[in-house]
């Protein structure tokens, strides 16, 4: 079984093209009201380089390799941790009006269900 | 077989983390799903975090000797790294998130420059395309980690103006081709086999230092007022440069995560600049507070004000009332009072609703953060073009800590600095009441015509005593009522 992933010249272009279109898409159908949440979550997500600081670490042969990985994972953990703390918290806070009625109820779905719809 | 299995895992966690990374984000498009999207994102980077730990048993010969210390390293990298970053991001202030979000972004962008160093000093790229790929991607995280401290340090406070020099965009400029013209000579040094001038670790140093002086150089002069931009700019910059170092390393994780996180920021940059009708170039390179003052017409009438108490009774007994909250009211701490009040007008049977600009705040979206923290439900918060027609029905637009957003100059006065941006037209209702510290001006350093309209009344002081006389005078009328 051959697991290796060797991606080179277009192949790599088109991962890149098609994770760049999916990011705008997916962004694009975020409400503005949910834009502070989303920076954060977008920040959260390229703490995924922790991952790549974690490859040069581990690999490290060198003190100078292993000072920079080590800074590479400590700063790379900070931006994924923060990111993902910052980010929980704000959304947690959005809340919808309590629905005592049914008419409240509805007009908070029917609201979800504008922002789900606008661009 | 068993050799197999350390890199399937790998893999298949990379997988799922990109997957959910994905899934996650596409349940942030509401803000019913968007607490569980957060969660699904963060379940797929524990799993890849974790399983980058199987890396040990394919380490190559020369890390062997150092696996241990290595691995206890990347240890208390993780706990010590994550654990302060975690605890500062459940403390930080909501008003203070723009500039906790620009910290972690710019410990992105190291982390990223970081593993570009490691690939760099120890000559481990192959061929000219990954040199290339992982220069472009070191400088691009350096930029992105200086520019986004300086940027927080901005929003923080600690640099308190921007800081022009003249001829700042030729030293720019001069910064900016003195890094590329740095990384190329490393590029036909290590191509070459020869150093050139000098040993190639050195210039890799001068390379980086380079680098984040640009970061710096760049983010400098930038105002205040554009840091929105510039931290949404920075997200994108820090994406793309993962994204970059995703590729030098063959993890497609991190190359999809940073693709879709630099179009995000790009898009996110795009609205934003749209929102202040300004070009990304205008924000970055020129500078807004350098605009000339413009010689206004002068404006007609007298600024009217009245007492809190007044105006607090006069939205007791409209029947349609619309909230245009700004900066001033989160810097005043008042959110929770404005809310407190908003529940006593509901209680009346009076229909509140919040606009919301999008550049209200020190980011876009910021200011609807502060009215969630409150306790304000988000069906109540509307954003400028679901709401702008509403002012004309409105009994009451009530004007908080906000200057700009609501100056009419912006549709009529082509001389003013701000025209041309959307703005919510508060001076369509029928009352409009404007809570403000002093005369002073906004941001943009413009007068607002809308403050000596006919339909308008000023109510002078901090948000917060404003705020609590009005309730006071609301509550007084329940009291004599009942």
């Amino acid at each position: 079984m051959d697991l290796s992933i060797t991606m080179t010249g277009f192949v790599a272009l088109y991962v890149f093209m098609l994770a760049a279109f999916a990011g705008w898409v997916i962004i694009g159908h975020v409400p503005a009201i949910l834009h502070t949440p989303l920076m954060s979550g977008s920040n959260f997500v390229h703490g995924i380089v922790v991952v790549g600081g974690l490859y040069a670490l581990l690999n490290a042969s060198t003190v100078q390799e292993q000072v920079i990985g080590f800074v590479a994972v400590l700063l790379g953990a900070g931006n994924a941790a923060g990111g993902f703390a910052v980010t929980q918290r704000m959304l947690a806070m959005f809340q919808t009006s309590a629905p005592t009625s049914a008419h409240a109820g509805a007009h908070a779905h029917a609201r979800v269900h504008h922002l789900h719809k606008k661009r | 077989m068993l050799a197999t299995l350390p890199p399937l895992i790998i893999g298949l966690a990379d997988l799922t983390a990109a997957f959910l990374f994905l899934y996650g984000l596409q349940r942030m498009s509401s803000p019913a799903t968007a607490p569980s999207g957060i969660l699904v994102a963060g379940f797929g980077m524990v799993a890849a975090v974790l399983a980058s730990f199987l890396y040990v048993f394919s380490v190559s010969a020369a890390a062997q000797p150092h696996l241990a210390v290595n691995v206890g390293l990347a240890l208390i990298a993780l706990v010590v790294g994550g654990g302060l970053a975690w605890l500062s991001g459940k403390r930080v202030a909501m008003t203070a998130m723009p500039q906790m979000v620009a910290l972690y972004n710019g410990m992105g962008g190291g982390a990223a420059g970081a593993i570009a160093a490691v690939e760099l000093f120890g000559a481990k790229t192959q061929g000219a395309t990954q040199l290339l790929v992982t220069l472009l991607g070191a400088l691009i995280g350096a930029v992105s980690l200086s520019g986004s401290l300086i940027a927080w340090a901005k929003l923080e406070g600690v640099i308190k103006k921007p800081l022009r020099i003249k001829g700042q965009q030729a030293l720019n400029a001069m910064a900016m081709v003195a890094a590329l013209s740095v990384g190329g000579l490393i590029l036909f040094a290590t191509l070459g086999g020869a150093p050139v001038l000098l040993a190639t670790p050195i210039w890799i140093y001068v390379f980086f230092g380079l680098a984040l002086l640009f970061g710096v150089l760049m983010t400098l002069p930038i105002g205040g007022a554009d840091m929105p931009v510039v931290i949404s700019i920075y997200n994108a910059l820090t994406g793309l440069a993962v994204g970059l170092e995703g590729f030098v390393l063959q993890n497609p994780a991190l190359m999809i995560a940073g693709m879709v996180v630099g179009a995000a920021g790009l898009l996110l940059t795009l609205l934003m600049a749209k929102a202040m009708n300004r070009s990304v170039a205008n924000v970055v390179f020129t500078n807004f507070g350098d605009a000339p003052k413009q010689v206004q017409g002068a404006i007609k009438g007298s600024l009217r004000p009245v007492e809190a108490s007044d105006a607090g009774i006069a939205m007791r007994y409209a029947s349609k009332v619309i909230i245009v909250p700004g900066y001033g009211l989160a810097a005043a701490q008042a959110q929770q009072k404005l809310f407190e009040f908003v529940k006593l007008l509901q209680a009346a049977k009076v229909d509140v609703k919040f606009a919301v600009h999008p550049v209200a705040g020190r980011m876009p979206g910021q200011m609807d953060v502060l009215l969630a923290e409150a306790g304000v439900p988000y069906d109540m918060i509307f954003q400028l073009e679901d709401i702008n027609d509403d002012f004309a029905t409105a009994d009451v637009a009530l004007v908080i800590g906000a200057n700009d957003v609501v100056n009419p100059a912006a549709r009529t006065e082509k001389s003013s600095p701000i025209f041309g941006m959307p703005i919510l037209n508060a001076d369509k209702a029928k009352q409009v009441y404007v809570v403000k510290r002093g005369e002073g001006k906004g941001y943009a350093g413009i007068q607002n015509a809308l403050f000596y309209g006919n339909n308008c009344n000023m109510v002078y002081g901090d948000a917060q005593a404003v705020l609590v006389k009005m309730i006071e005078a609301v509550r007084g009328l329940g009291a004599a009522a009942a």
